[in-house]
């Protein structure tokens, strides 16, 4: 055969790309099928000349080569046939509305699931059994009947229109729901999957939610009941209309008859809604899955009063905590100043007390030192000096000095350590600049 | 009798050998096959027997016996041979002679003999005569003896029922050389033309006969070809188009006749009725309308009418879909899309009719090409098909010793490993990072095989990636964007046009490849500017792969190879 020609590029060998001889192998094929090539055309002889080689092939060599090759015709329909019901078998052609299709050509177990296919093989099949130039040929005298049943069936199911009319009110395909007391014995979901499975077969929807087991999710559960109760039905129910007069003589009555069966159709269509929709209210009355959402959302919405409940109580007890602690704050602080007014009071006597102990230490270390009068005994105005320079250093001090020079100055007899030591006390609040020089210059000469 | 002829005293032909018409073909000088028109001038051989006074009448002249004969008339009993009782359907010889059971086989009784005794003639020995009268009719066209040919059957044909047909054969002194599949023989057919280019294509054969419609999808393989699915319907075919004529001209007669009767309720008025109603379809194949004429059709009442081809088709149309149905089912069987399909050749006389090849072309994208007469002017003739293949085949092997076309066609050389996937090679295409895989080998290529392709390289020439792969074909489906309101400009013209085509808002499916698995990589390097790179992959009977990449008119290259895959055990996959 002539290359292929293609027009799109090659990639770009990609950077670092290496292999030994520039080729390196992956992988390997997939599994092939075996298939018959048809011994047929130039082609397929030359295909068998290199295939021979001269060698000849036995029978055995034929069953072998056969064994796994690929079965491209269909295995004889046998699966699909059913015993046969003899009351069936005498039946009338001509009520053929009244005839369950499916049976007639034993295909009760697939029912509306039956393909096309199906059908067409299980009719075959139908027909070489039944048909009438057979029975005749092996003296029976029963009549055609029943094979015009087969033919009946064929055209109705095969007949897409047809059939969906008759699907529509096949009862045998219907699951009847089981009772509230079938129900609550278990298996809930066993029987009433099988009742969705068969109504589901209405939806002009499909594929159509499966009812679920109790490890579905509420969302699952939600989407199969809002399914069904907004469910979009294809069921018509024309199959049961009554037969309209054929003739044209009657045209009043062709038209009543009409007119009755459109009422009748609508009718059950409403009946049909309604009945799909108390069965919904049924099994969702009986879902334990319901109950249990509603348990827990119930639950749910408990632990959260609950919670919010003991968070405002927690929050109360926070405050009040709060406020205590802070009372007792305050009270405490309250306690200590009035405990420190009540201790710096005593202090401030026992200061002021001191002090005076103090200045009197002082103002008699004045006197010990004979008013720093050298010799004999201090006139008055020397006494007044004194005092006064002594006086005057008492209030530029304060109370720690005060207490500082009254110790240097305890139990100093010397007149000239005293006069010394109130000296240099002159001397410091001059440096400070609390005495002028002049105030106390007796002292310091 | 004569024993088998030694090839050098052969003389072959092509029959195929239907429940409705049989042909028979010869292949000419220059090897052209050409269906042999018997004395009465039909190519189409109604496959019927009809006896009065002990003569024999046989195709177009039998087939008129069924109106006064219909008891001694034997047809549509093709698919009885090498069955037994239980498993025919005698619905279609319901004008003719009843199949009755018969040891282990099916007869039927009827008067063949100038003495006007019922004689219980087997099915076989029924074959046997028709064939011999096809025989005949052969040999007098060729001026000599035909004792060989090629015959078609079904898919389905089982190997008791091939087994009856030879022995019916060489009973008429025919050597069957070898029994091919009717769609097999149709695209053979086609394949032997001389314009015919080999290629790897999918073509679907829907042979749609009068009591039985077959479709096959066949696998077409460098001209080897392989059947994936086959799909069979014995309830559509041309006799459910009679029916529906049938049916039409009857209530138009009774509405014309008030007592004439209905047709259909007396055997010769129904014979008559479906007689002309056959010839009337066939005309509105051609037609737009067709005349319905029938002498003393019921109650001594003459009856003509017309019918145009619209009203024909509006009857049938349910017909007319199961058709297109059962083609489209085949190709679901063969796991295949509509797009995968790249030819339907219609086979068979009810092919002719325009309206199920025109259905078909609708059901099935636009890269189909439908090969019927009304949709290509280069379609064969569908009713010739078979018989054609089938001289092609004869000419092919009529020089074989038996023994050799017994050897040639034994499963040790017929069954072969197809390829699960394809193997191509990974290309660029716009965006760089994603390659765009190129098959070289189709799925469902026989092994071994050998493929090359000449790939474009980048602009700039430079080192190549080549990297080997098997891909899954798979079907993007794109929903159309809303179409926005066509803005009012240029083209107002066009916009009439594009109406009907906005109706409807299908959604697009095209075909896409997934790379399913990595082979091999390989690298060219240096290619020049503009350089084109060949590729060939030669895969072995037992999956190990060759491949070999040059740069086309350069010189060395890459050689490389891989090992099969392990065998499964016990051979299922
Ligand atoms: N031109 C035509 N237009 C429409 N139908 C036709 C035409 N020619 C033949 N037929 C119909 O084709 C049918 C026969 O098809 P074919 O020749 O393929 O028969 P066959 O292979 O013997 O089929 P089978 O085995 O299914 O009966 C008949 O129903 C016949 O009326
Ligand atoms: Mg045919």
């Amino acid at each position: 055969m002539a290359a292929v020609q293609i027009s799109l590029p090659l990639p770009v060998l990609p950077e670092g790309w290496a292999a030994e001889k520039d080729f390196k192998a992956v992988g390997q094929l997939t599994h092939a099928t075996d298939r018959n090539i048809e011994p047929v055309g130039p082609h397929f002889l030359a295909h068998a000349r290199r295939k021979r080689h001269k060698r000849t092939f036995s029978e055995d060599d034929r069953i072998q080569a056969q064994v796994n090759v690929k079965k491209v015709e269909d295995e004889d329909a046998g699966e699909i046939s059913e015993p046969e019901d003899p009351l069936m078998l005498q039946r009338d052609a001509k009520d053929w509305k009244g005839q369950d299709h499916y049976a007639v050509l034993g295909l009760s177990k697939y029912r509306y699931r039956a393909t096309e296919d199906q059908i067409k093989r299980a009719h075959r099949k139908k027909v070489l059994k039944h048909h009438p130039d057979k029975k005749a040929a092996a003296g029976s005298t029963e009549d055609d009947s029943f094979f015009k049943c087969i033919q009946k069936a064929t055209e109705v199911l095969l007949d897409p229109v047809k059939r969906r009319q008759f699907d529509s009110v096949d009862e045998g395909a219907d699951v009847e729901p089981p009772t509230k007391k079938e129900t609550q014995k278990g298996n809930f979901y066993k029987l009433w999957g099988r009742v969705f499975e068969s109504e589901g077969r209405f939806s002009k929807i499909q594929p159509v939610p499966k009812l679920g087991n109790d490890k579905s999710t509420k969302e699952e559960v939600e989407h199969f009941y809002n399914f069904w109760y907004n469910f979009d039905s294809w069921r018509t129910f024309e199959y049961q209309d009554e037969d309209v007069p054929d003739d044209n003589e009657n045209r009043d009555q062709k038209r009543h008859v009409e007119r009755k069966n459109q009422n009748a159709r609508r009718k059950k269509k409403t009946e049909d809604t309604a009945r799909l929709r108390r069965l919904v209210d049924d099994a969702l009355a009986l879902d334990e899955r319901i109950k249990k959402f509603r348990q827990q959302e119930h639950a749910q919405k408990n632990k959260k009063r609950l919670e919010k409940e003991a968070e405002t109580k927690r929050l109360a007890e926070e405050a009040a905590r709060a406020r205590e602690e802070e009372a007792r704050l305050q009270a405490e602080k309250e306690a200590a100043e009035r405990a420190e007014k009540a201790e710096g009071k005593k202090a401030k006597e026992a200061a002021k007390n001191a002090a005076k102990k103090n200045k009197r230490v002082v103002r008699g270390s004045v006197k010990e030192a004979n008013y720093f009068h050298v010799g004999g005994d201090a006139p008055a105005a020397q006494i007044d000096s004194a005092l006064n320079i002594v006086d005057l250093i008492i209030t530029k001090i304060d109370n720690e000095e005060l207490a500082a020079l009254t110790a240097q100055l305890n139990g100093k007899k010397d007149a000239g350590v005293i006069k010394q030591i109130f000296a240099s006390e002159v001397k410091k609040l001059v440096e400070a600049g609390k005495l002028k020089e002049s105030e106390a210059k007796s002292l310091l000469a | 009798m004569s024993e088998e002829e030694s090839p050098a005293q052969r003389v072959a032909i092509g029959i195929s050998f239907g429940n409705s018409y049989s042909s028979i073909a010869h292949t000419s000088g220059e090897g052209k096959a050409e269906v042999i028109a018997n004395e009465e001038g039909d190519r189409q051989i109604p496959s019927i027997l009809s006896y009065v006074d002990g003569e024999e009448f046989q195709g177009t002249q039998a087939k008129a016996q069924l109106v006064r004969n219909s008891k001694n008339t034997v047809a549509y009993f093709r698919d009885f041979l090498g069955q037994d009782f239980k498993s025919i359907d005698p619905t279609p010889c319901h004008q003719s002679a009843h199949p009755i059971q018969h040891d282990s086989t099916v007869a039927f009784k009827i008067k063949d003999t100038a003495e006007g005794a019922e004689n219980t003639v087997t099915v076989s020995e029924i074959t046997t005569r028709h064939i011999r009268r096809l025989k005949n009719s052969a040999s007098d066209f060729m001026g000599k003896t035909v004792n060989a040919a090629v015959i078609t059957v079904p898919t389905n044909f089982s190997d008791a029922q091939k087994e009856a047909l030879t022995k019916a054969a060489k009973d008429a002194g025919v050597e069957v050389l070898q029994f091919i599949h009717e769609p097999v023989a149709a695209v053979l057919a086609y394949d032997a033309r001389a314009e015919a280019e080999v290629a790897d294509k999918i073509v679907v054969v829907a042979d749609l006969g009068g009591i039985r419609s077959d479709v096959a999808v066949i696998a077409s393989r460098g001209g080897m070809y392989s059947i994936l699915a086959t799909a069979h319907d014995y309830d559509v075919g041309g006799t459910q188009l009679d029916q529906v004529l049938m049916d039409h001209f009857a209530k138009e007669f009774i509405k014309k006749h008030k007592s004439g009767g209905d047709p259909r309720e007396n055997d010769r008025s129904l014979a008559k009725l479906k007689l002309e109603s056959e010839a009337v379809k066939k005309a509105l194949s051609l037609g737009s309308s067709a005349n319905f004429s029938v002498e003393s059709l019921s109650n001594g009442l003459d009856f003509t009418s017309t019918i145009n081809r619209t009203r024909y088709e509006l009857l049938a149309s349910k017909i007319f879909a199961a058709f297109t149905r059962l083609a489209l089912h085949a190709v679901e069987k063969a796991q295949l899309d509509p797009l995968d399909v790249s030819e339907i050749i219609l086979a068979g006389g009810t092919a002719h009719t325009p309206r199920i090849a025109s259905a078909l072309q609708s059901a099935f994208p636009e890269s189909t090409t439908v090969l019927a007469p009304s949709t290509s002017p280069t379609a064969l003739n569908p009713s010739e098909l078979a018989a054609r293949g089938a001289a092609i085949q004869a000419s092919l092997i009529q020089e074989f010793e038996a023994e050799d076309i017994d050897q040639s066609t034994h499963p040790m050389v017929t069954v072969t490993p197809h390829l699960a996937h394809a193997v191509g090679v990974l290309c660029i295409s716009g965006d760089p990072a994603s390659g765009v895989f190129r098959p070289l080998v189709e799925a469902e290529t026989p092994v071994p095989v050998r493929r090359s392709a000449v790939i474009a390289t980048p602009r700039e020439g430079g080192d190549v990636l080549i990297k080997i792969c098997e891909g899954v074909r798979e079907i993007k489906v794109t929903k159309p964007a809303p179409k926005p309101k066509p803005a009012k400009d240029e083209d107002e013209d066009d916009e009439d046009d594009e109406d009907d085509s906005e109706e409807e808002e299908e959604e697009i499916r095209e075909k896409a490849w997934r790379v399913e698995n990595v082979l091999a990589e390989a690298a060219l390097k240096g290619l020049k500017k503009g350089a084109k790179v060949e590729v060939q992959v030669n895969v072995a009977a037992d999956l190990s792969v060759q491949c070999f990449v040059r740069e086309v008119g350069g010189k060395g290259g890459v050689r490389g190879g891989w090992s099969a895959p392990k065998p499964v055990e016990n051979g299922s996959i």
